[in-house]
């Protein structure tokens, strides 16, 4: 038996990456279920607002890079950022002046915006695609780890060490100071509580004066906020691909229904129930056990419950179980008719 | 010509009209119901007034003003308030985030008429914190009436505001709402409890299949044999 490097073990392969992840998840469910929220529909787009505004990151880290600019230890990209939100801002404001509108003027059931959304997510896709083409890109830079599993070893004296990246530590210090920021807004502000209120009841929205134009133009601006935090630090802790961003409309979904659609604290939970299911469920826990078992004993197999491959069916299984046994999610949201 | 005048109206959702040649006025610091039996386009009246239907014939004037082309967000701007009958409170929000919210378009310092609500309401007050949805009817009627008035509106127009709430909390209502008329502001108000609320009313129209079948003080309805025995059970 050897509880602290089984724990250590797990802190490393599942513990930390799974946290990462669900803060990636979790801001990017954030913006489908704001959208949810204000515009009533599932913006299947969000994928590629999130991709999008992630490739103006990196086009402007790359000009950054070449020009010598640099925040060393941190990375260029969180230098770039703002201009990355910007260009996701224009872009989705663009989108909903030209597409989204015109459907809400004609009073549009959700379902006809959910498919247009479809439409939208092709022609980001394709912008992407033309702009910076189908491969992987790898836009990381500074310093790679806070502490390596090796300084663990050595500091602790344990056989196992955790590993800590800097990206993970950024990912998850950014997403929480994002989520705290978004709180504060719709909590404290004037334009917070319009767009609950709007959110709560459009007719009523209406009769207190609230302008809806204005209240869909600053969700549009979170949502390509968070869009862009979340798929520049998802880039910035695995890489940048921009297939993967089709592939993660699953788990952000899931994570939205989970935490029940238009709830932001929802989203949150959902985002890391999900990421941790998907972590837990994947990872071999054959070394894990050989520490808690008998001396010199391991299991004959991986103890492994999903292949990696199998990673995005635990979040479609979710989305499953959810729909059939709790429709409305974690917190009571609403129910897609 | 009064406060309000609403004349000659006539319209519907599209198909056919749901009232016709209807006039409804009213004096600021009165209060004026609108009373009928059921389907007789009490509240389609009430929506005409407030813009939420195209009116074919006819025209609204507030203080003088032609507004019959205004659309409804507009007419919060100029002081109409219009508490729906359901649906009429954030039911997220808090009771003070619902109030804040009836304040949207105020600019200047809304505490003072915050105060003047949770005076008028002081079981707002103690319920400030919590979020309206879990209030009771008559409750949740307050905030309602509380949210709409928080725009200092000049009009205020309630759609049913007694809905399904107890006799006790109704009577407690309309003397709420007689202390709102007395401060001056507009009241126009669609009951289903006629007796009642022609009781409080400065002036009473009964409508019937969307036409003006009786117009004249509340006390003379209620006098109305003809009145009496139609609309209010004898």
């Amino acid at each position: 038996m050897d509880i602290l490097n089984a724990l250590a073990l797990f802190a490393n392969f599942v513990l930390v990456p799974a946290t990462a992840y669900g803060a990636q998840l979790a801001l990017g469910a954030l913006g489908v279920t704001l959208i949810f929220g204000i515009l009533r529909f599932a913006n299947f787009a969000h994928g590629e607002l999130m991709s999008f505004g992630t490739m103006a990151t990196i086009l402007v880290t790359w000009l950054l890079q070449g020009q010598g600019v640099s925040i060393d230890p941190l990375p260029t990209a969180l230098l770039a950022l703002p201009v990355g939100i910007l260009v996701a801002i224009a872009m989705a404001l663009v989108t909903d002046r030209y597409v989204f509108r015109f459907y809400r003027r004609k009073r549009s059931n959700p379902i006809i915006f959910a498919i247009v959304s479809v439409g939208v997510m092709f022609v980001y896709a394709g912008l992407v695609r033309i702009i910076i083409g189908p491969a992987d890109q790898n836009f990381a830079d500074g310093e790679r780890f806070i502490i390596t599993a090796f300084d663990f070893e050595k500091m602790t004296g344990l056989s196992e060490g955790i590993a800590i990246k800097q990206t993970q530590v950024i990912t998850v210090v950014v997403a929480f100071v994002v989520m705290g920021v978004l709180f504060w807004f719709l909590q404290k502000t004037r334009s917070g509580k319009a767009m609950r209120a709007y959110s709560d009841n459009e007719d009523l929205a209406l009769l207190s004066g609230i302008d809806p134009d204005r209240v869909v133009m600053i969700a549009w601006i979170i949502t390509a906020v968070l869009a862009t935090v979340a798929g520049t630090l998802f880039g910035l802790d695995k890489s940048y691909r921009p297939f993967i961003f089709l592939q993660i409309l699953l788990p952000i979904f899931a994570a939205t229904i989970l935490g029940g659609i238009g709830q932001p604290v929802g989203a949150i939970l959902g985002g890391f129930v999900v990421a941790y299911s998907e972590v837990m469920l994947t990872y071999p826990y054959r070394k894990f056990l050989a520490y808690l078992g008998p001396h010199d004993w391991a299991p004959h197999g991986l103890v492994q419950l999903l292949s990696t491959n199998y990673k995005y069916a635990v979040s479609f299984i979710i989305l499953v179980v959810v729909l059939l046994v709790r429709p409305t999610g974690i917190i009571r949201g609403k129910v897609i008719e | 010509m009064k406060f309000l005048s609403a004349l000659d109206m006539t319209g519907g959702y599209g198909g056919a009209d749901i009232i016709e040649h209807c006039d409804i006025t009213v004096e600021k610091g009165e209060i004026a119901v609108v009373v009928g039996p059921n389907g007789a386009g009490k509240s389609t009246a009430m929506k005409a007034v407030f813009g939420m239907l195209q009116l074919r014939e006819g025209s609204v004037v507030l203080d003088g003003r032609d507004i019959t082309h205004m659309p409804p967000q507009d007419r919060v701007h100029i002081g109409m308030a219009f508490v729906p009958q359901n649906h009429n409170v954030f039911v997220s929000l808090t009771v003070e985030e619902n109030l804040e919210m009836g304040a949207f378009i105020r600019d200047d310092d809304i505490n003072d008429t915050m105060e003047q609500v949770y005076h008028l309401f002081p079981v707002l007050k103690e319920k400030r914190n919590q979020p309206a949805g879990e209030l009771s009817g008559g409750q949740r009627q307050q905030v309602a009436v509380g949210r709409a008035l928080m725009t200092k509106p000049k009009l205020l127009m309630l759609d049913e505001p007694t809905a399904g709430v107890s006799p006790i909390v109704m009577d407690d209502l309309f003397d709420r709402i007689l202390e709102i008329a007395r401060t001056g502001i507009a009241i126009l108000m669609v009951e289903q409890n006629a007796r009642q609320a022609l009781e409080i009313a400065n002036h009473g129209f009964v409508l019937v299949q969307g036409q003006n079948r009786f117009t004249d003080t509340g006390k003379a309805l209620l006098a109305n044999p003809e009145v009496r025995r139609s609309f209010l059970g004898g």
